[in-house]
């Protein structure tokens, strides 16, 4: 699979995971969550357009604007809303007709503050546990160890109510793996966190992430969270889905996008370059961007270079932060991206090369 | 997952069958209102009039007993209908109070900590979440209304004999329908007021506002078009028409004759009354609302 950035049912289905990922989950023979059409409508208004493709990384971040659907997205697959068109099955189960035993294989840690008042924690997280069906000892048992597992071992006998946010983010995410699901939503997981809480979320999130036991699907707004977290992002503008890509194969895409900074006539230079394959686009008087074809060395830059009495004074392989995707993804619209791209799977930097090119 | 392994694992052991666990609410409900001396001192009077009338069904049957206190009780309370209404109504009455105790925080809570999402993300229905708060009135005012009558109507039957027992099957029967009339009612009612009104003093006001205001309603309509049918929108009235009916006592316990309704209108009325209940619980009980 070479294509790093899709925003095409086609390409969402050839998304890969990771090679090294445990073998648990590395290549699941079936897709984690599998959107089929799927369409909600709340009033009439449409808030999930038609969404399809299959998710199938450890880690994926859901991403996208104030509205976009992400919430409404992980609700609707919980059963929360009811679709008003198309499906999404998860492990394979539809979610129209097995809600119930979806569920018994997900764990959720909403992004508002939820919780059951006048209890402890560990009161708390094991009355979580009973109701995924665990007996009451083994309930009790797993609360305790889920809260010595996200560092509230020794805090699990005080009331929810005198918890500190960290500490009530922390609370959540225990009663979210306290039955051990597959399948884990975060909604805004470091909402409201101090950078060491923060860091600590994060911890936990790549633990469980490569203990390669569960998928997590996590909702923020924090770019660097997913970076830091997700192998694959999913971004949703307006509905629908703008970009599903494979963060790790995108920035290996972006090895081959190149920025020059030249001195001298360079008009021979591009035209030289233009006919090795490799699309340009000229940035400033002195600076241009380009992709590189796969058969061309930077290499062959230097020495069409020397041969047109070029000089390069700079060259920069550019990397795409999530940052760059997410923003080009708003700015591009619905799969104008990829059908723009030339490349493949470097979706990002052909909207770079259009930009340069006004 | 082990405290000491930090470290993720699934969970691998058996799970509780699907239908029980709407019985986990209660229990854990009950940890926290045992926890009151008060709630529990309450609980506990509501069984001394039960021990009375165990008493007063011994006493009938010891005659040694009635000699030295010279009275004679098959006169003066006589064991029939109107005894176990009596009790019924008398009970009824205390598990009113207990409603009001109980009822008005437990969905209340629920909806003011966003705590709906973490119950309807697990394999765990909205059906079962509400049966669930229901049952915890459902089994503590069970314990104090058919439970101990039907104990209570087995302790006479066993003194009087098998006979006594074949001729009023009919209270047996009339103490259970009328409790759980009773027992419904209260515990849908209550959950449902939870459910709207986030106020527990609130709720508690509503609770006893909806007979009150039922029986100005009714009254009203009585005076207003002289006539009787304004009962139907009286809720005292139509559960005294239910319960007079089920133990074969008209007019026995406050019902003037011109109050009393056709016994299928109220228990139509009665049945309207839940079905709106349930209506208002599903529009209220939701993981999320959705601001259209």
């Amino acid at each position: 699979m070479k294509n790093g950035v899709n925003s095409s049912a086609e390409a969402l289905a050839s998304v890969a995971v990771l090679s090294d990922a445990p073998e648990e989950t590395a290549k699941p023979a079936e897709p984690v969550i599998h959107l089929d059409g799927l369409s909600v409508q709340f009033g009439g208004r449409p808030i999930l357009k038609e969404l399809r493709g299959e998710l199938r990384g450890r880690a994926i971040g859901l991403l996208g604007p104030n509205g976009a659907g992400k919430t409404t997205l992980i609700h609707t697959l919980l059963g929360f809303h009811p679709p008003s068109s198309g499906t999404a099955h998860i492990f394979g189960r539809d979610i129209r007709n097995n809600a119930k035993q979806i569920r018994t294989q997900i764990g959720y840690m909403p992004e508002r503050d939820s919780f059951i008042a006048n209890m402890t924690c560990v009161h708390f997280v094991r009355l979580m546990a009973e109701l995924s069906g665990l007996p009451s000892e083994a309930a009790l048992e797993r609360a305790h160890e889920a809260l010595f597992y996200v560092g509230l071992g020794e805090a699990r006998y005080r009331q929810l109510g005198t918890y500190s946010l960290g500490m009530k983010q922390l609370a959540k995410l225990a009663q979210a793996i306290v039955h051990g699901p597959r399948l884990i939503f975060l909604d805004e997981p470091t909402n409201g966190l101090d950078p060491p809480a923060r860091q600590r979320m994060i911890e936990l999130v790549r633990q469980i992430r490569d203990s390669g036991k569960a998928h997590i699907l996590l909702s923020s707004h924090l770019l660097r969270d997913v970076e830091e977290c997700c192998e694959e992002i999913l971004i949703i503008k307006d509905g629908r889905i703008a970009v599903y890509c494979n963060l790790e194969e995108e920035r290996r895409a972006n090895r081959k996008f190149l920025e020059l900074e030249t001195r001298g006539d360079r008009e021979g230079f591009v035209e030289a370059i233009g006919t090795l394959g490799c699309e340009y686009a000229l940035t400033s008087e002195r600076r241009l961007k380009l992709i590189l074809q796969n058969d061309v060395d930077i290499r062959n830059l230097y020495q069409i270079a020397g041969e047109h009495k070029v000089q390069i004074r700079r060259l920069n392989f550019k990397r795409d932060s999530l940052e760059d995707i997410f923003l080009k993804a708003m700015e591009s619209g619905n799969g104008d991206v990829a059908q723009a791209a030339s490349v493949p799977g470097n979706v990002a930097q052909a909207a770079s090369l259009r930009e340069g090119e006004k | 997952m082990g405290v000491y392994e930090h470290a993720y694992k699934p969970y691998a052991g058996p799970l509780t069958p699907e239908w029980s666990r709407f019985l986990i609410i209660p229990r854990h409900a009950y940890r926290d209102v045992f926890a009151s001396k008060l709630f529990t001192g309450f609980f506990a009077l509501c069984f001394v009039c039960p021990l009375v009338m165990a008493i007063l069904i011994y006493l009938h049957h010891n005659l040694t007993a009635m000699a030295i206190f010279q009275i004679n009780l098959r006169d003066l309370a006589p064991i029939n209908g109107f005894f176990f209404q009596f009790f019924v109504s008398f009970q009824t009455g205390l598990a009113f109070l207990l409603t009001v105790l109980m009822g008005p925080p437990l969905i209340s809570r629920d909806l003011a900590n966003n705590a709906l999402p973490l119950y309807l993300c697990r394999p765990f229905s909205r059906a079962e979440y509400v049966i669930g708060k229901m049952s915890v009135l459902l089994i503590l005012i069970s314990a104090i209304t058919w439970v101990p009558g039907e104990l209570l109507f087995l302790f006479q039957s066993y003194l009087e004999g098998a006979g006594w027992a074949a001729k009023n099957i009919w209270m047996a029967g009339a103490i259970f329908v009328g409790s759980w009339t009773w027992i419904l009612l209260l515990a849908l009612l209550s959950v449902t007021i939870s459910a709207w009104v986030k106020w527990r003093l609130a709720a508690s006001a509503a609770l006893f506002g909806l007979f009150i205001i039922s029986n100005a309603i009714g009254f009203t309509v009585d005076g207003v078009l002289q006539t009787r049918w304004g009962g139907l929108f009286n809720l005292t009235i139509i559960m005294k028409t239910i319960e007079d009916s089920l133990f074969r006592e008209a007019n026995t316990m406050g019902l003037q004759s011109w109050m009393v309704l056709p016994i299928t209108a109220a228990w139509i009325m009665l049945a309207l009354f839940l079905a709106l209940c349930l209506f208002l619980l599903t529009r209220k009980v939701r993981a999320y609302e959705v601001v259209r």
